[in-house]
């Protein structure tokens, strides 16, 4: 089966984890800046980091027949730094015109302060003005749900389109509102500290599949690219049928990105002979 | 050896993941039998569930045994 695995920082993970991953079936990608596990401190650093994910990483990723495409964003654990925030921001246009960079994020909001909101309002008029996807970050733990109805709020009071939206880490608290709004929801499997692949196939059951990605987000911490794998077995052994995954691992993903045209890929479909 | 701060801020991530796995299994249940319009024939491994977990929220426990006592009681259901 051939699986799409949305959100993926790979510049974290190693050359085995691509090889696996091809093995399994991953043919595409897709890398959103985040937090490097310490705050950054000058805007040149981030713009080495967008050129690594721009341009050296889609060479890792070809060696193993995988696609590979990144989002640019400053990471809401960083806005703090206005000062930073806003110089990345005004070098960002730049990436955005890079071919396999598919929009703005990961942004979104990690505490939901005031200068994180800024950031937010900032990375999102961006996007808007350069007819860009935006990938969501929302907040981890006791945050997510505070912080999930400000990222709502915040987007209520722009002129944004809702389908060129993602918000990601839906959990079963926050889906409604998200899906209720319009916005893509995307459902991130961690092993211990996000969604887990069971509940996310009791939560793929329970709703409509449609505008919902799911991914594994693995990153440097406690994560695991197969999450989505095992999403998937998952899926399989309660019945559903390969198509019905395909449209969900596969598909849905081609349906949101495929906004943004260099996106290539195309939703498949399985016939018999 | 772990202190009890240790040990809170060691495990209570993983133990909030396992309690959200079960919580997600009786609301599967559920759904299940909303769907299908019917409970199952033999509901004693859901029972024993829920005696599991009234046996783990006794805040008394002085021997600290609530692992064996758990064992012993999933051991009544084939």
């Amino acid at each position: 089966m051939q699986i799409i695995q949305p959100h993926y920082h790979a510049i974290a993970r190693t050359a085995q984890d691509y090889e696996r991953m091809s093995m399994s079936g991953v043919v595409a990608v897709c890398e959103p800046a985040f937090w490097a596990g310490f705050d950054r401190r000058h805007p040149e650093t981030f713009i080495d980091y967008f050129a690594q994910i721009s341009e050296f990483e889609p060479t890792r990723a070809a060696e193993f027949g995988i696609r590979h495409f990144c989002w640019v964003a400053v990471n809401p654990k960083e806005a703090e730094n206005v000062e930073l925030t806003n110089e990345v921001l005004k070098q960002m246009p730049e990436f955005l015109d890079k071919p396999n960079c598919l929009g703005v994020g990961e942004t979104g909001l990690h505490k939901s302060t005031a200068n994180e909101i800024a950031a937010l309002e900032a990375h999102v008029e961006l996007a808007m003005k350069h007819d860009q996807l935006v990938l969501i970050h929302t907040p981890h733990l006791s945050d997510k749900a505070h912080g999930t109805k400000t990222v709502l709020e915040v987007l209520s009071g722009m002129n944004v389109n809702p389908d060129k939206i993602w918000i990601d880490h839906v959990e079963e608290e926050t889906i409604e509102w998200v899906l209720d709004a319009g916005y893509w929801a995307g459902m991130t499997l961690y092993p211990v500290t996000k969604c887990s692949p069971r509940r996310a196939v009791d939560i793929l059951e329970k709703y409509s599949t449609e505008r919902l990605l799911v991914n594994s987000s693995a990153d440097w911490g406690p994560s695991d690219p197969f999450t989505l794998q095992e999403c998937i077995v998952e899926y399989r052994r309660r019945g559903h049928q390969v198509q019905e995954a395909v449209e969900i691992f596969h598909n849905n993903p081609c349906r949101f990105l495929g906004q943004n045209p260099k996106w290539d890929i195309k939703p498949i479909r399985i016939t018999e002979e | 050896m772990l202190s009890p701060k240790q040990t809170l801020d060691t495990y209570f991530l993983e133990a909030r993941r396992d309690l959200l796995e079960v919580a997600a299994l009786l609301d599967r249940y559920d759904e299940s039998v909303s769907r299908e319009g019917h409970k199952a024939e033999d509901e004693s491994k859901l029972e024993s569930l829920r005696e599991a977990m009234q046996l783990l929220a006794k805040p008394d426990h002085s021997k600290a045994d609530r692992a064996k006592h758990l064992l012993a009681h999933f051991a009544k259901i084939n």
